[in-house]
């Protein structure tokens, strides 16, 4: 039986990352769009619960996480709030279309 | 942690406490006396101006409190942090007198609890970016800045424009904050610690694996590249600033750039700079090359800013991108690495406030009067509004950094920062885009005054508080532009960041 070490949980945590830039870059659909932040800070607190579990650093680690699904709760939150007046207003929510303001 | 430090360190974060009970009383007072929505302005005030008494009280402490081990804490109370905060009361102050005569603003009068409930959030977070020394309470607290600008940039959530403004900063602020946090794990993991004094020594062991925090250095500086809009970070500036109700883009312009500033430069000093020299020039680690990134990234800030405004017909968007050249300005100070710099930046940065929210200001005014902020719209506006079209031509000489004004004074500064460091070839640069920005700013005065003069308009009047704002605005500016040596002498005494 193979153990997971700290690489394997590393490598997942930078698959999510390009996902989620890539997913960012991609998606016309604003919501598939704010999936892509969530993949992103997602990554970061997989490295972050890895980091402590592995480098003997403490707790510090794990409460950091837990400090970053709140934020991003909360900023999914004010997102999707965000998108639905964009909805009410445009009715669609493709972000290709949002052009209003360009040079 | 122990209950009776806490509540002994409670005492220096008195500034942010004082913002924080003002949130909740706003927040109180809009449910209980719904009907009273009009003192809700002068509530903020009040707060505002109760936290800067606090703020100057704790000039000249030099602490750092919420210990997260046994030196080092979260929060730096110093001389450094209490300037921004007194640049961010004053913008703040000066926004909020704003809002009181934005037709935007007031067009929303039943959702002005929620407007300066906002605007609290994002003092606060200011206040955190300006004190913290731990990666993770620099990352919250920008957060706090953000989410709080997000919903007010699209206040007025009828218009296509706001809404707009609003979902565009939200997507760019949550990816470079994403990508910051995601540099921050990559910190932790090497160091093991998010504090930024213990980095600072953790990274100075032989055989440190300086290619992956070199990558993880970049990562971070994404968020705060995203704060003060540098390029190439800067997308969502020339949108949001068009987009967002004109009191919030002037204060997205100077405020939150403030604090942008005041977190990357203690970043920098504390987490890389070994020790600082007799004449003030920072020895930096041997780990990132930070001087060249940040030489090269405001070099393309201004160059960028100042060639993209020369095509801008919308007033809003020009400063938009003036606003990401000031940038660029001012990155330079920071790029000498020196305490002459970081002086030069200070200065700047009071001069940039005043005249900057002075432009937003009479753009707003002449909004609020003709409904446009198109340049066009603005022919012939220099003999239809007398005193407007000289107030205006004032700030905009002041960005141009021409004398008399005091942005002649803040460039003065810089240059004499940079050739002092022999950055004789950067200064150039510097001094030929200014040479460019001198265009698109006097393309403005051009078309007030001597396009289209000979067709007889009515004289448009202004209220007298409109006028009164801008003369408080406008008349710093000028005698700052003579008399500068307090505003000097105080940039001079707080330049003391903790730890060096």
């Amino acid at each position: 039986m193979i153990h997971a070490g700290l690489t394997h949980f590393l490598v997942i945590s930078v698959a999510l990352f390009s996902l989620g830039i890539y997913g960012v870059i991609t998606r016309k659909n604003a919501v598939m769009v704010l999936m892509g932040i969530e993949l992103i800070l997602n990554s970061a607190n997989i490295n972050f619960i890895a980091f402590a579990r592995f480098g003997n650093f403490g707790l510090q680690g794990q409460i950091i996480a837990l400090f970053i699904i709140v934020l991003a709760a909360a900023e999914a939150a004010i997102a999707l709030a965000i998108v639905l007046n964009i909805y009410k207003n445009l009715s669609n929510i493709n972000v290709d279309e949002m052009d209003s303001l360009k040079d | 942690m122990n209950i009776n430090n806490f509540i002994s360190d409670l005492a220096f974060i008195k500034p942010e406490l004082v913002i924080s009970a003002t949130l909740v009383i706003i927040v109180l007072f809009d449910l209980i006396f719904s009907s009273k929505k009009k003192l809700l302005p002068y509530i903020s005030l009040i707060g505002i101006v109760v936290a800067g008494y606090f703020v100057i009280n704790q000039f000249g402490t030099a602490v750092t409190t919420f210990k997260t081990s046994l030196k080092y804490g979260m929060v730096v109370v110093d001389n450094f942090s209490s300037y921004f905060k007194i640049v961010v009361l004053l913008a703040s102050f000066i926004v909020v007198i704003f809002s009181m005569l934005s037709s935007e603003v007031n067009s929303n009068e039943e959702r002005h609890g929620e407007y300066y409930t906002l605007l609290f959030g994002m003092i606060l977070g200011m206040f955190l970016m300006s004190s913290a020394s731990d990666l993770i309470l620099i990352y919250l607290s920008i957060e706090l800045l953000s989410l709080s600008s997000y919903v007010l940039a699209g206040f007025v959530k009828n218009t296509i424009r706001n809404s707009e403004a609003s979902l565009k900063y939200v997507i760019y602020g949550g990816v470079s904050s994403g990508i910051m946090l995601f540099g921050i794990s990559l910190v932790y993991g090497l160091t093991g610690s998010t504090n930024l004094y213990e980095i600072n020594t953790l990274i100075q062991v032989q055989n440190f694996p300086y290619i992956t925090f070199l990558i993880a250095g970049l990562f971070i500086l994404v968020g705060f590249g995203f704060k003060i809009s540098a390029a190439p970070f800067h997308f969502w500036t020339p949108d949001v600033y068009e987009g967002a109700p004109i009191p919030i883009t002037a204060y997205l312009s100077v405020a939150s750039k403030a604090a942008g500033f005041a977190v990357l430069i203690r970043f920098i000093k504390i987490t890389f700079v070994g020790s600082t020299d007799s004449s003030g020039y920072w020895i930096l680690l041997n780990i990132i090359d930070w001087k060249s990134i940040i030489v090269l990234l405001s070099i393309l800030t201004m160059t960028l800013g100042n060639f993209a405004a020369l095509w801008q017909d919308n007033l809003k968007r020009m400063l938009a991108y003036s606003s990401i050249a000031h940038a660029g300005y001012m990155l330079l100070g920071l790029a000498v690495m020196s305490n002459a710099g970081i002086n030069a930046i200070m200065v700047y940065f009071i001069v940039y406030a005043l005249m900057n929210l002075g432009a937003f200001f009479v753009v707003m005014v002449i909004s609020n009067k003709i409904g446009s902020e198109n340049i066009d719209d603005y022919r012939g506006l220099g003999r239809r509004m007398p005193f407007l079209g000289i107030i205006f031509a004032i700030f905009l000489v002041s960005l141009v950094g021409l004398p008399p004004t005091a942005g002649f004074i803040a460039k003065v500064m810089l240059f004499i920062a940079l050739i002092d460091a022999r950055m004789v070839a950067v200064a150039v640069i510097a001094l030929l885009n200014t040479v460019v920005s001198l265009y698109y700013y006097i393309r403005v005065l051009k078309n007030m005054y001597l396009v289209d003069v000979e067709k007889e308009k009515p004289i448009i009047p202004i209220k007298l508080a409109n006028g009164i704002v801008m003369i408080l605005l406008a008349a710093p500016i000028l005698i700052f532009g003579i008399y500068f040596s307090p505003i000097i002498d105080f940039a001079k005494n707080s330049i003391t960041i903790l730890g060096f």
